[in-house]
């Protein structure tokens, strides 16, 4: 949206008072809880230059609490070893370490532990799928007799959504190319928002897979999954979920949702790099293909042919990522112990006052949502006459760090005719003050850059 | 003057805003009127979405004119516009020494006083050299210009 206000000062920031979530009780966690909470990460009391460091890029990567890296240091200096061999105590307590922590990662997002696959992110959890739907296709060893469902064929359809991150998109359009399927996509309107009135006509006979996400990294939009499961089952395609932006911010049950398959990654939910998690319903997790083949997946193999463990280890191969599987555990716990419906509810009210004070900047331009509609602790905007890099420069003096650029969703940004945005999320341990000083700094920029001399 | 300032200096943002050179004197390599060669060359850096295609018009040892399309941040467009606005009239030798001049300048981190007679305008960007992460933007349509002459030289050649 843009405002033709007075260029020559910034317009004040007013900011809203407390903004209860839609249907969520108010009051849940409040700046004083998040700034107790923001006192356990340790990187968050450092300052950039001489300013207090503002973290606002945590749809990026999250910050990591005290309580997960000492997990995974009292892990790996009292019980690392290889896990699901070995009979020493070390690998005893290694593989009952790392099963743990698929228990607690499968309880949480409402799954069972054989549907948790551990993979290194959730671009490869969402490539584990699409190369397994090429396996089947191919006729794979590892293609039982149920795979076929999994199987495409030059006509079929998947279909995807116009405001996909790239790690959702790409993997699809290279699936296309190798099956000669072809790909669909719903698209996005002014605001960046699904046209979800297209969906009937794009989901027909031929639709294979839909893929979508669950949230918006870039709008910060939370997408109607039942619309999509439903549109789905119609017509028996299979469902992908990308949960990056929604497992680490909001209560999330699989099995509820009713997705067949979905990723998400580790570092965004205040755990680990290098882990991410595959969901798959069970029993299409067993009929699934496998990806990566080797080690710790087989049950027996000759020189000629090899038989294949059952879900989730058949799509674990080679030495897994153990410490940060424990790592990850210790991060859900602490989620847990906090509450996905009170970071769900102050991040709403968070991204509210994000959506509510931007618009309120003359030639800022707010994608995604309207200010009072559903929106994650995440907020994107562009300003008139700065390209994103320099905005975030400004504010990176200030101690605001922020992610500018395409955020991985290209398309998304060529169909709003930007090229870059300044992207600005929050999580638990941000306060209301983080959020204020971002707009502060926001409202200087196009001063600084002497956009209306 | 902050860090911050020594880089969005004055004749910076001011040539971020003429775009001096912008638009592009020719859509090919076919040498223009006064022209004995002309290259092409598209710069993109994928990790911010910056890119330039520039078109370098030479007129035997001289650059004849340099032209531009690009979509980028203020460093990257006033790098583009005060090159622009040195390189015609400049013999080869010379832009190709300040080419690498201004490369060494913003590799420095600081530590290199540049030679402002050979630069110009262009010693504005020593200030990008102290943010890493934007030396890129700034040597973009540089880099460009010069993989551009490289390809007018190679096709008169």
């Amino acid at each position: 949206m843009h405002s033709d206000s007075s260029p020559d000062r910034p317009a004040p920031v007013v900011v809203p008072s407390v903004v209860p979530a839609p249907g969520e009780p108010a009051g849940v966690l409040d700046d004083e809880q998040a700034r107790e909470l923001a006192a356990r990460f340790p990187v968050l009391r450092r300052t950039v230059g001489d300013k207090p460091l503002v973290y606002l890029d945590s749809g990026a990567t999250s910050q990591r609490p005290e309580a997960v890296l000492s997990a995974e240091q009292t892990f790996l200096t009292q019980s690392y070893a290889a896990v699901h061999r070995g009979a020493h105590t070390l690998a005893v307590e290694a593989t009952d370490a790392f099963e743990d922590a698929r228990r607690t990662v499968a309880q949480f997002v409402g799954a069972e532990e054989r549907e948790v696959v551990w993979t290194s992110n959730a671009t490869e959890a969402i490539n584990l799928v699409t190369y397994a739907m090429s396996n089947a296709t191919a006729g794979s060893n590892g293609a039982g007799p149920d795979s076929r469902r999994f199987a495409l064929a030059p006509g079929d359809e998947i279909l995807v959504t116009e405001s996909e991150h790239h790690a959702n998109l790409v993997p699809w359009q290279e699936l296309c190319a190798r099956t000669g399927a072809t790909l669909r996509w719903v698209p996005v309107d002014d605001d960046g928002l699904l046209r979800m009135d297209t969906l009937d006509d794009l989901v027909g006979e031929r639709t294979k897979v839909i893929a979508f996400t669950h949230v918006s990294n870039v709008t910060g939009a939370v997408n109607n999954v039942a619309a999509f499961v439903a549109a789905a089952k119609r017509v028996g395609a299979l469902t992908v979920l990308d949960a990056c932006q929604s497992v680490p911010h909001l209560p999330v049950d699989f099995h509820a949702l009713d997705v067949d398959f979905a990723a998400f990654s580790g570092h965004k939910m205040l755990g680990p790099t290098g882990i991410g998690v595959l969901y798959g319903r069970g029993e299409l997790l067993d009929s699934l293909p496998t990806f990566l083949t080797g080690g710790s997946m087989i049950t027996s193999v000759t020189m000629e042919r090899s038989e294949y463990l059952p879900a989730p280890t058949r799509f674990e191969a080679g030495t897994q990522r153990i410490s940060q599987a424990v790592a990850l555990a210790a991060a859900v716990r602490f989620l847990t112990d906090v509450g996905m419906d009170k970071v769900a509810a102050w991040e709403a009210h968070l991204g509210q006052r994000l959506a509510v004070g931007v618009s309120q900047l003359p030639g800022v331009r707010l994608v995604g949502p309207r200010p009072g509609q559903e929106r994650v602790g995440l907020a994107s905007v562009s300003v008139e006459g700065v390209h994103s890099h320099d905005v975030g420069q400004l504010l990176d003096v200030a101690g605001v760090a922020v992610r500018v650029g395409h955020h991985c969703a290209q398309p998304l940004h060529r169909r709003l005719g930007l090229t870059a945005t300044t992207r600005a999320s929050t999580y638990l341990y941000n306060t209301t003050d983080d959020v204020d000083r971002f707009l502060e700094e926001l409202s200087g920029v196009r001063r600084y850059f002497r956009v209306d001399d | 003057m902050s860090a911050l300032d020594q880089m969005y200096q004055d004749v910076i943002l001011d040539h971020s805003k003429r775009r001096i050179g912008e638009g592009l004197a020719a859509p090919d390599e076919s040498p223009l009127e006064g022209e004995t060669a002309a290259g092409c060359h598209h710069e993109y850096n994928p990790t911010c979405g910056d890119e330039i295609l520039v078109r370098v018009g030479v007129d035997g040892d001289r650059i004849s004119s340099l032209s531009w399309q690009g979509d980028g941040c203020s460093i990257s467009m006033a790098a583009a516009s005060v090159l622009s606005e040195m390189a015609p009239g400049t013999d080869l030798g010379t832009l190709r020494i300040q080419i690498e001049e201004f490369r060494e300048m913003l590799r420095s981190r600081g530590n290199h006083e540049p030679d402002e007679e050979l630069l110009g305008d262009a010693v504005a960007f020593v200030g990008v050299s102290r943010f890493v992460a934007r030396v890129k933007c700034a040597a973009l349509a540089w880099v460009a210009t010069e993989a551009a002459l490289t390809k007018a030289l190679a096709e008169s050649a």
